[in-house]
């Protein structure tokens, strides 16, 4: 068992426009972007950000070892209850998940 | 071929004045910067202003103007003060200018206005013209009258119609941040799909490279792809930092919407090439069967006030969020006996930092803070009756006891007054793209010479 922001080399989130937020997992090496791909399944992030049924949409970019999830924000950017104006900190929830 | 110099991701931002320098010996065709977005939330495009400094404002663009000057080739700048207001097109003016005055240049200064009367868009809705993006919002006209600044965002047309009036500089409201990088290229019939896949790369400035914060960066656009290039000492582009770049900001890492069409990159090849540089070929650009322009509104949604309050004993902290539910049940049901408020009328938020103030709902850690800041956020339908509940909070927050037979407490607040009168809070309210026949029908577009008179 290891977190998931110490497996990969970098998680980052940040909203796409004012609707939108997206978390890029930056895996760095092969190996790790297909320990992910198997182990980290999209029903895993959903749960981590809320999301449910197919509302998470998963990017899986080999070439650059990136897995990114995007998905409607449940606040709207700026708006009374939203919390974090650029969505930046949305990463953690994926980083400090535990992974096999 | 078309070299765009881009200084930096946002006028405002900051750049580093040598690379600036390193950029113009390479005799760009023209300058473009962006000057904002939608990325510092509602409050900027539902007031009409600017969220940087007027003054770091004026001393990038002083230094812009006179790397233009030494060119002679147009410096554009989209979205002018943030969100690209007709407000803020007409403050990006005034500072113009103020230096054509202090320099001693001559300009023609062309001006594009993105600003959408709420008359236009009311017509739009009655002939179906503005469809939905996703998530879909509600649109009537009650919303669009709502509204306090509605913009639609300019594609490469209206800059191109900017540029074809031969102005030194262009100033224009709000426009994809793509749109000022792209419309050169493609006016010179170099690759399209290039030409759009390049703007999107460059638009955050040096954020594609491996020195982000140097701000400098330039793209050679061609009739096969686009080469990037950083110019700072010491920064590099990798295929690595230019690819990622692509996901940055952007719910799909291959599609990019613009107004007249969409930049697909799913088949884009990128290779490191000679100093630093790295070449990307394979991007495509997909006309669609009409013109859209993306919509942005933002109305008032209340007045705001905040108390903060910091809890340092241990058992507070422990229990903080107990306190501040009791506080909360307590305000709300002396609020109704002495002022008759219900709980629709205002809304009521003590929201506990160092709990769980930045993730709320989803955080999963639950462990005992050194401290606890307790921000009471309170917004009404007015600013005064937004300040009144924030006073009728103050006692609360100050000596509320967790028991009642303990000595009262007393907690700290940081501030006299401890209530901050925020004003009008905004929300964006809209989602939408209007259909155009002909694509600056929604844009004004003027031009004048300085310095004026």
């Amino acid at each position: 068992m290891a977190k998931l922001g110490e497996i990969a080399a970098r998680v980052r989130s940040k909203n796409a426009g004012p609707f939108w937020i997206t978390v890029d997992v930056f895996c760095g090496t092969t190996a790790v972007f297909e320990r992910l791909e198997a182990g980290f399944p999209t029903a895993r992030a959903a749960e981590l950000l809320g999301q449910q049924g197919d509302a998470l949409k998963r990017f899986s970019l080999p070439e650059l070892n990136v897995i990114k999830f995007s998905f409607v924000r449940p606040e709207v950017q700026g708006s009374r209850r939203d919390r974090d104006m650029h969505g930046a900190q949305w990463a953690i929830l994926l980083a400090e998940a535990e992974i096999d | 071929m078309t070299l765009v110099l881009v200084p930096s991701g946002a006028l405002g931002l900051g750049f580093d004045s040598k690379a600036l320098a390193a950029g113009l010996d390479h005799k760009p065709d023209i300058i473009a910067i962006d000057g904002g977005s939608t990325d510092s939330g509602p409050f900027y495009l539902g007031s009409g202003s600017s969220k940087y400094s007027r003054s770091a404002t004026k001393e990038e663009w002083r230094e812009l103007m006179i790397a233009r000057n030494a060119l002679g080739v147009p410096l554009v700048i989209g979205t002018c003060g943030t969100c690209g207001a007709d407000a803020c097109v007409d403050w990006m003016l005034e500072i113009t200018a103020e230096l054509a005055q202090e320099l001693g240049q001559h300009l023609k200064v062309a001006l594009l206005y993105s600003s959408q009367p709420s008359k236009r868009i009311k017509e739009a809705l009655v002939q179906g013209r503005i469809a939905d993006l996703s998530p879909a919002l509600q649109i009537c006209d009650a919303v669009v009258d709502s509204c306090s600044n509605i913009v639609a965002l300019a594609g490469a047309e209206q800059i191109q119609a900017a540029l074809d009036t031969g102005a030194d500089i262009v100033l224009a409201g709000r426009t994809t941040d793509t749109a000022i990088i792209a419309a050169l290229p493609l006016a010179r019939s170099d690759h399209a799909g290039g030409a759009w896949h390049g703007a999107k790369i460059a638009e955050c400035g040096a954020l594609c490279t491996t020195r982000p914060r140097s701000g400098v960066i330039a793209v050679e656009f061609d009739d096969a792809g686009f080469t990037v290039f950083p110019l700072a000492k010491d920064a590099r582009c990798t295929a690595h930092t230019v690819s990622a770049h692509m996901l940055y900001e952007n719910a799909d890492p291959f599609i990019l919407h613009e107004p007249g069409g969409h930049l697909d990159v799913s088949q884009a090849g990128y290779e490191e090439v000679r100093d630093n540089r790295v070449r990307v070929s394979g991007s495509r650009w997909v006309t669609s069967d009409t013109y859209t322009v993306k919509l942005e509104g933002a109305r008032i949604a209340g007045y705001q006030t905040l108390v903060m309050a910091m809890l340092r004993d241990r058992s507070y902290v422990e229990a903080a969020a107990t306190w501040a539910g009791d506080i909360e049940r307590r305000v709300r049901t002396q609020l109704q006996d002495h002022m008759g408020l219900n709980s629709g009328d205002f809304d009521l938020e003590l929201r506990l930092i160092g709990q769980n103030a930045t993730l709320g709902e989803y955080e999963t850690l639950n462990q005992v803070p050194v401290e606890v800041g307790v921000m009471a956020i309170v917004t009404a339908q007015t600013q005064a009756l937004a300040d009144e509940i924030a006073k009728a909070l103050n006692p609360f927050l100050l000596h509320h006891p967790l028991t009642e037979d303990e000595e009262l407490p007393t907690f700290a607040f940081p501030f006299s007054p401890a209530e901050i009168s925020r004003g009008p809070i905004y929300e964006f309210c809209l989602n939408h793209v209007m259909v155009l026949d002909d694509p600056m029908e929604a844009f004004r577009l003027e031009t004048v010479d300085l310095p004026h008179g």
